[in-house]
């Protein structure tokens, strides 16, 4: 098979044929709210987690109801689709809380549809690194999966946890392996495809797309390395995978060498220890060990870490500057940005800040400051 | 070897606008439409700048069009560029000192740091009318008055009135607000002319502001706004009578830069 008929095999993914197909096969689904939920707790219960990240093509209507205008367009568009019954098959949904605005929005998705789907509550700890903020978590964890138990129907078992772990920890794997190949590669694997691949593991049992990704990555790598003549970006924010905003990457001859987006590399940056016993721990400790993230509490904030974590990721990936996609009215990326900034104009590295938003239809502004970024990084 | 001519396009959001240069340095033609993208400015702009230098679309040795409705001429223009890198070198040719440009369009603001002529940074405003051309033209049309007019109206204020520079529709209530309960209009235009200002500054510090400071585009014609500009960047604002074709200048000029390679001129 070739290298794009693999890829195909990704962009041709469609969630609601997914969803669809699930049930009919008998599966319970689970729908799964960003940030950090542990997946691997449906995947042990024998159950298929499905990602809910907003959508492209989506109006937000009836979520009006439940939320104040300026709110996060993720947020609202994910609940649009709960109550528009696009995702009335999912048999349970996962509210995550360490996003500001997703904590207050877990109890609009109970009060919208709590009736219809089963919303199972999960407050992380920010306090992560103490032994009581792992304990913490893992009792929030437990109380997700015996939820997720009861709605399987049967007793999910330590050694379920582990072998979940051992597939989550491949797909994360294959993933930043993937993310690597793209930008060597990228010739071959343009910005529309490297976002297809990724937000494909959203919608398919982990297994499976880890196996279609290794062999996919196996053949990326016995190709030669790209003889790329364009610019190459990091980029940064919530979710880029928007393919009319990334079609003007590919007329301005721009590729992503790597990116600092939630949706994608910041989901699997990551793993949990397969060296720990208990698995609701290891999965506790998985989220204990996260960093450099918007999201989470830094106890060295006074040093910019994150900022410079993505200054050496620019470095490292060869990149020679970052596209920040700011989502409209996300609070904690516009927080984030003047350190964000600052570590960059310090690095020397050029950057472009875009308003973005997932109900967007006309991308004229981007393309506009997309293309003068091609040619600010161009004349240098 | 003889002259060679090239043509500039700029097809904004509100206004088509074209130059024709001779050898890279002459303007021989200039025409303008007060419609843009989508509209037949476009083509009216490129017949009147021909016809006004009784020259063919076949004389020029390179056209490149620029602005929001610059992949629509595609068909037409050997290249179309950003109206970003196209204001930079206009704003480059008529102030060679420039480090700082300020367009303000129908409904973009952009600010441009230019080193030796090239763009090396910029900002440009959220997809929002607050602080752009289309916010003065509402806000004209609440008043009642001519968008072109709102420059002298504003100069004859005498008296502070602060109106919202954050959001258009805000900003509107808040001027109808200002006119139900009696304030001049007057005073009204100067407060509109500071938000806008306001909305601007805050943009500019984003990239940084240093001397030279040119502002071009459409509402660099209203000297209200030029000078709660100057005033709140604290620097002097230059403008250029040729400040709403700064864009097909440039892109007049980048097509000179091609026309003059490929006929191997130094």
């Amino acid at each position: 098979m070739s290298i794009e008929a693999r890829i195909q095999e990704f962009a041709a993914i469609n969630p609601a044929e997914q969803l669809k197909k699930f049930k009919a096969q008998g599966k319970k689904v689970v729908g799964v709210l960003p940030y950090y939920a542990p997946e691997e707790l449906v995947y042990a219960a024998g159950m298929v987690p499905m990602g809910i990240w907003g959508s492209n093509d989506k109006e937000v209507m009836r979520s009006k109801e439940y939320c104040a205008t300026f709110y996060c367009d993720i947020a609202q568009l994910a609940l649009e689709m709960l109550l528009d019954g696009t995702m009335d098959q999912l048999d349970a949904l996962i509210t995550p809380t360490i996003c500001d605005t997703l904590r207050p929005m877990s109890q609009n998705f109970r009060v919208a549809v709590g009736a219809k789907i089963p919303c199972i509550f999960l407050a992380h700890p920010q306090n992560r690194f103490a032994d009581w903020g792992v304990e913490f978590c893992k009792d929030q964890y437990r109380s997700v999966l015996d939820k997720l138990a009861f709605l399987a129907g049967h007793d999910v078992t330590n050694k379920d946890i582990l072998h979940a772990i051992k597939v989550y920890n491949a797909s994360r794997a294959a993933r930043r392996e993937f993310v690597k190949l793209a930008n060597e590669h990228c010739d071959v694997v343009n910005p529309i495809q490297r976002s297809a691949v990724l937000k494909a593991s959203y919608f398919m049992l982990k297994d499976e797309y880890t196996e279609k990704l290794v062999a996919l990555n196996e053949e990326l790598k016995a190709l030669p390395a790209a003889k790329w003549n364009g610019t190459k970006v990091v980029t940064s924010g919530i979710i880029c995978d928007n393919p009319k905003l990334l079609q003007i990457f590919i007329d301005n001859n721009i590729a992503i060498a790597a990116d600092d987006v939630a949706h994608e590399s910041r989901s699997f940056r990551f793993d949990a220890p397969e060296n720990v016993d208990d698995g609701l721990l290891a999965l506790a400790l998985q989220f204990s060990s996260m960093d450099y993230d918007i999201l989470l509490y830094d106890k060295f904030s006074n040093k910019n870490r994150r900022a410079e974590d993505v200054v050496a990721k620019i470095k490292e990936s060869g990149a020679q500057g970052l596209v920040l996609f700011m989502q409209t009215f996300c609070d904690p990326e516009e927080m984030e940005y003047p350190y964000l900034k600052k570590a960059l104009d310090a690095a020397g590295i050029p950057h472009v800040k875009l308003g973005v938003n997932q109900q967007m239809r006309d991308f004229g502004q981007a393309s506009t400051a997309i293309q003068a970024f091609a040619d600010v990084l161009a004349m240098q | 070897m003889s002259d060679i001519y090239t043509l500039g396009i700029d097809v904004g959001s509100t206004a088509s606008k074209c130059i024709i240069l001779k050898n890279g340095c002459e303007i021989v033609s200039k025409s303008l439409i007060g419609v843009g993208a989508g509209t037949s400015g476009p083509e009216r702009a490129i017949k009147q700048v021909l016809d006004g230098c009784g020259m063919k679309k076949e004389d020029m040795a390179y056209t490149l069009a620029t602005g929001y409705g610059r992949n629509s001429l595609m068909g037409l223009a050997d290249q179309q560029m950003s109206e970003l890198s196209c204001h930079a070198k206009g704003a480059t040719f008529l102030f060679p000192d420039v480090h700082t440009v300020i367009d303000i369009g129908g409904q973009d603001v952009k600010i441009l740091h230019i080193e030796n002529g090239a763009m090396v940074n910029f900002a440009m405003n959220d997809k929002c009318a607050a602080g752009t051309g289309r916010f003065l033209d509402v806000m004209a049309r609440v008043l009642e008055v001519r968008v072109d007019d709102l420059d002298k109206l504003g100069a004859l204020s005498t008296k502070d009135v602060a109106i919202s520079s954050t959001c258009t529709v805000f900003a509107e209530s808040e001027v109808i607000s200002q006119l139900a309960q009696g304030t001049n209009k007057n005073d009204i235009i100067a407060g509109i002319h500071r938000a806008v200002a306001n909305r601007v500054v805050g943009l500019a510090h984003r990239i940084g502001v240093q001397d030279t400071v040119v502002m071009t585009g459409g509402v660099a014609q209203n000297s209200g706004v030029v000078q709660a500009l100057a005033a709140g960047l604290g620097h002097e604002v230059h403008t250029s009578e040729l400040t709403q074709y700064n864009g097909a200048l440039g892109a007049a000029l980048f097509a000179y830069q091609k026309a003059a390679r490929a006929a191997g001129v130094k």
